[in-house]
């Protein structure tokens, strides 16, 4: 079964400030936490694709009627936290391993080791079969 | 690696035929897997320059059962010890015959079908090690990435390694239950290359195929076993209809509508004399009844003429044999086409605790409202299982449908 988890900006449970403010070592840790997570999930032939978007800054947005010159809108946005951050694109035996994984995901450690606890949406990907 | 296309072809045949001599050899079925794989790309890579050998089978088996010899002595080396090495096996001269090929094959087939192994991962290392796809046509056919599929193989062959159990081919009860997966998992085959709609056939088309070669393999090995010859007529009469599920367009078209000149007669021809066979031995099972269900379709000339009564017995059969909510959920409707909407209506309400937010029950259930005139209700019921389904052919399907029974009603309450 394929899933894709997806994080935005503001999601973010525990009091946590955002990852400029944050010292390097704990960045350090985090992308390292990133990067081991993503080797698991690869190793064990679950891990389709990890990505993380540019951001919201480099952002736009666009909307067309297919007639008039479409419009354009540059960051920034004040809905920046809805924003996507990043997804990753698993393919499991099961939800409750799609549910485990996102579990990890979220327990990210953030300043001083503390786990980020954010919060990962969990969409089941459409495929050709039902399952 | 790309293999050039003959080679490729008689690589798919041999190296199944070459894992099962070594694995017979030496017990070790992931030892045995690798050193083939090796003994296969040094064919792909010899045998276009130097030509193809007169006998292909023995030529891997020669290659691979070096390797494993070779193996086994660095092993010994590295601990030290001077152990007895097994003398190199003779290989075939011949090709083995088309019987013992299949005993060989039904043997692979029972190691894949591992009990530590989940379902995704026997029908990974079965379309590998006895179907001989390669991981690429693997990968493809499941939609995820050649490393992601390679990986999962991989592990799959770990964990039949590191259980406990050295193979050995059981008996007696643990051999059927064996069977009953090895069954399973070729259905589970089956039906990721039957259900795909024709757009998304393309990397999908041959896992039908597949899966119906393997039963026939089976079935050869097991002449007898009325459940093997079931699933081989099931899928067949089933498979029968692939010209006629998808429209012009690539979308689904459902049994009732569908153009049965269409339907493959002689496929149908060989599933109903199977069938035969197989319900003539006593005990009737799982694959037996749906294949019975699948006959009764084949047989009929027209959704309408079709014997639903049968086929709602067939299913309230089934019901006792393998009982599940989709069999009951297709007895209610078989029910429905035999004697009115709302004798189906009425099971599938007894249904809804059990089937939570599946789509097929609200699908099933806009269907038979549909019928019954109730346009309101039958559209909100359509809303809800496209918004349930995972299956973008079925999502598609279900909005036309509603759009279409929309457009219907609109007509009918503006005519006079």
């Amino acid at each position: 079964m394929k899933f894709m988890l997806l994080q935005n900006y503001g999601s973010v449970e525990a009091d946590i400030g955002p990852m400029t403010e944050w010292k390097p070592e704990d960045v350090q840790a985090h992308i390292k936490f990133q990067k081991d997570l993503n080797v698991e999930l690869r190793e064990r032939g679950e891990l389709i694709e990890g990505t993380a978007l540019t951001a919201p800054e480099l952002a736009k947005f666009v909307v067309s009627d297919g007639k008039s010159t479409p419009v354009v809108t540059d960051g920034p946005f004040p809905e920046s936290k809805e924003l996507l951050a990043g997804f990753r694109v698993i393919d499991v035996e099961s939800l409750e391993r799609a549910l485990e994984i996102a579990a990890l995901t979220s327990a990210a450690p953030g300043p001083d080791g503390q786990p980020v606890e954010q919060r990962i949406e969990v969409r089941e990907v459409m495929g050709p079969v039902e399952h | 690696m790309r293999r050039p296309p003959e080679i490729e072809g008689l690589l798919r045949e041999s190296a199944p035929r070459a894992l099962a001599a070594v694995v017979r050899r030496f017990g070790d079925f992931a030892d045995a897997e690798d050193a083939v794989q090796e003994a296969a790309i040094e064919a792909a890579r010899q045998w276009p320059l130097q030509g193809v050998p007169e006998n292909p089978t023995g030529w891997l088996v020669h290659v691979a059962s070096r390797r494993m010899v070779d193996r086994v002595r660095s092993e010994a080396a590295r601990r030290g010890r001077e152990d007895a090495v097994a003398a190199e096996p003779t290989a075939p001269t011949t090709e083995p015959g088309e019987g013992e090929a299949a005993d060989d094959t039904l043997v692979l087939m029972v190691m894949c079908c591992h009990p530590a192994l989940t379902p995704p991962s026997a029908i990974a290392l079965t379309l590998r090690a006895v179907a001989g796809l390669t991981t690429a046509e693997i990968a493809a056919a499941f939609l995820v990435p050649e490393a992601t599929m390679a990986q999962r193989i991989s592990r799959a062959k770990q964990t039949i390694k590191s259980s406990p159990e050295p193979f050995e081919m059981p008996a007696g009860e643990e051999l059927r239950e064996r069977l009953r997966a090895v069954l399973r998992v070729v259905y589970l085959i089956f039906n990721e290359g039957y259900l795909s709609s024709d757009g998304e056939r393309l990397a999908r088309a041959d896992l039908a195929e597949e899966a119906i070669r393997l039963a026939r393999i089976a079935h050869l090995a097991l002449p007898r076993d009325p459940e093997v010859a079931g699933l081989l007529a099931l899928m067949l009469l089933t498979d029968s209809r692939r010209a006629a599920r998808a429209d012009a367009e690539g979308e689904l078209v459902p049994l009732e509508e569908q153009d049965r000149s269409l339907w493959d007669r002689e496929k149908i021809e060989e599933g109903l004399v199977l069938l035969e066979g197989a319900v003539s031995r006593g005990a009737v099972g799982e694959y037996q009844l749906q294949a019975a269900v699948a006959a009764e379709h084949a047989r009929a000339p027209s959704a309408e003429a079709t014997n639903w009564r049968e086929v709602a017995a067939l299913y309230a059969l089934l019901e006792r044999v393998a009982a599940s909510p989709m069999v009951a959920l297709n007895r209610a409707i078989a029910v429905a086409m035999a004697d009115g909407p709302e004798a189906g209506l009425d099971l599938l309400a007894e249904l809804d605790g059990q089937l939570g937010k599946h789509h097929r029950l609200p699908a099933a259930r806009a269907h038979l409202l549909e019928t019954a005139g109730e346009t309101a209700a039958a559209l909100a019921e359509y809303d809800r299982a496209a918004e349930l389904t995972n299956s973008l052919p079925e999502q598609r399907y279900l909005t036309k449908r509603a759009a279409r029974l929309r457009d219907r009603d609109q007509k009918n309450s503006s005519c006079p």
